[in-house]
């Protein structure tokens, strides 16, 4: 991932798209590359200010019980058909294995019994979708903070990876799953901070179907959709380009912004 | 855009080099319009990401069934049908809103494709968009906020005086008249120009950007003090769109003004300064 900021070319090539954006139509200049690398430009200022603004700790809002949505709305895969998950969920996930690898000084292999034997956090936070709508939940599960401890995050590892079991239908007939297999990315910031947590329990019960069973990553102070579900392995990469498309996250790949703070 | 013409002007009894006046100083005009651009574009933006869920809501979260503005579009027997719904309300809005002509096709969409960038459905790109001009529209804001405080630009040019103040009736009637100022009387802004642009500049504005970021994550938990204060990010969501359409509601009373008031005349004093006062009416020299 590249996090340059507003670079001197950048500039030049805003002025130039600016002019072109008089002279032609704006669809035309959406797809052009300076354009592109601008809108890039744009995303890392608000990431780099967010983060100078926010700190790594700052707590997102927690609500009471009686602010829990009636009718928490799930979103992106609600009912993966993918045959190796299928048969997970036949057997009440007691086959499920959560593996963290990559760049870790231990490998781990976590049944969901043992994730629910660690000392758990219970926040209920607001999820924002991408879309605009909003929804209270209350999440059980996990620190990341505590499963990256246990595992050993070797100082050159940048970014934490979620794989997951759902391949979404993107429209187009792809021959590979592979190419349209769910994941996310977030930096260690985002990793270590309190309410980054694995959650197993949504509103006390555990995790149905629709909303990422048996294991699904909250990230309280982003968007909905860095929030990946079904989760199935955890990888500690350096850089993210060699990941499917290359930009972090399988949204990310078809145009959405890495950072989603905003 | 002419500069100032040097021949053939119209003999009057009104000295010719008191007609003509700078009118906006150079920050104004370059803010203006860089605004204009801004504007534009985050407002096509903003229909666009609106369409991704085109209803609004009131508190924290989203009641589905019980949005307080909605635009959808359902199947009858006729077809497609537009409904566009305000509090309870519902309007048939077929053919602008909830189902408009894309490309040639019907389809299902709240706003229509020629008031949306980009044209088509696209969140992504319509988000990156949005925030690229929205950071574009706050450094432009930030420019003119500090040059209008150093330069007493606010005091002297906007705050109306107590005087102007209680003009506000005549002046209404005398805009209803299509009677404008000339002459001095054209150097200020009229009291009701006052008070329309400083609704703009800081009201409607700030309103926009603080609302705007009460809907990031990000922000709420740096600044949950702006939840408290819009009564929750739907709220907020919802106090965005319609301090939008207030403005928009704003941009066409200002069109309109300046078609009917001389549209070559504020053209030119917006772009190059020089506004021609004209010979002042009989009844505005005392």
């Amino acid at each position: 991932m590249s996090r340059d900021h507003l670079r001197r070319r950048d500039l030049l090539q805003a002025l130039v798209a600016i002019g072109g954006l008089a002279l032609s139509g704006c669809d035309r200049v959406a797809s052009a590359p300076p354009f592109r690398s601008l809108l890039d430009a744009a995303n890392s200022l608000t990431y780099t200010v967010q983060r100078l603004l926010i700190g790594a700790h700052r707590l997102a809002p927690e609500y009471s019980e009686a602010d829990i949505s009636p009718a928490f709305r799930p979103n992106g895969s609600t009912d993966p058909q993918d045959e190796d998950y299928l048969n997970l969920v036949d057997k009440h996930f007691a086959d499920w294995r959560l593996k963290v690898h990559g760049l870790v000084a231990r490998e781990l292999s976590l049944s969901l019994e043992e994730l629910r034997s660690l000392a758990a956090r219970t926040q209920i936070t607001r999820h924002d979708c991408v879309e605009g709508w909003s929804c209270i939940g209350k999440w059980t599960g996990v620190p990341l903070a505590e499963i990256l401890s246990r595992a050993g995050v070797r100082p050159e590892a940048r970014f934490v990876v979620f794989h997951c079991a759902d391949t979404l239908d993107d429209g187009e007939s792809s021959v590979d799953p592979e190419s349209t297999r769910y994941y996310e990315s977030i930096d260690l910031i985002d990793a270590a901070h309190p309410q980054t947590i694995l959650a197993y329990d949504m509103n006390g019960k555990p995790l149905t179907v629709p909303h990422g069973a048996p294991l699904r990553l909250r990230l309280e102070r982003q968007l909905g959709y860095k929030m990946a579900k079904y989760i199935m392995r955890i990888e500690l990469v350096r850089s993210v380009a060699d990941l499917h498309g290359g930009r972090g996250g399988y949204w990310e790949d078809r145009g959405y912004e890495w950072y989603a703070g905003i | 855009m002419a500069a100032m013409p040097t021949h053939d002007l119209p003999t009057h009894d009104f000295p010719v080099a008191k007609r003509w006046y700078r009118r906006h100083a150079a920050p104004v005009r370059v803010t203006h319009w860089i605004n204009v651009i801004c504007f534009t574009l985050l407002l096509m933006s903003g229909l666009q990401i609106f369409n991704a869920h085109p209803a609004l809501y009131v508190g924290e979260r989203s009641d589905f069934d019980h949005p307080a503005m909605s635009i959808q579009a359902h199947l009858s027997a006729n077809g497609l049908v537009g409904e566009t719904m305000i509090l309870g309300h519902s309007f048939d809005t077929t053919g602008v809103l909830g189902v408009s002509n894309e490309g040639g096709q019907v389809s299902r969409r709240a706003f229509p494709s020629w008031v949306t960038v980009p044209s088509f459905q696209d969140l992504a790109t319509g988000r990156r968009w949005h925030f690229l001009f929205a950071w574009l529209l706050v450094l432009n804001a930030l420019g003119y906020l500090v040059w209008g405080i150093a330069s007493w630009h606010f005091v002297r040019d906007l705050l109306p005086s107590r005087e102007e103040l209680g003009h506000v009736g005549k002046e209404f009637l005398e805009h209803l008249r299509l009677r404008f100022p000339r002459g001095d009387a054209a150097k200020r802004y009229n009291v009701l120009q006052q008070l329309a642009y400083l609704l703009v500049v800081f009201v409607l504005f700030p309103l926009m950007i603080l609302t705007g970021l009460t809907m990031s994550p990000g922000i709420d938990s740096a600044v949950p003090q702006l939840l408290t204060l819009f009564g929750g990010r739907q709220t907020a969501r919802l106090i965005h769109f319609v301090t939008a359409s207030s403005l928009v509601l704003f941009v066409i009373v200002h069109f309109v003004m300046v078609l009917i008031s001389g549209v070559w005349n504020n053209l030119r004093s917006m772009i190059t300064g020089w506004y021609d006062l004209g010979n002042p009416r009989t009844t505005d020299v005392a």
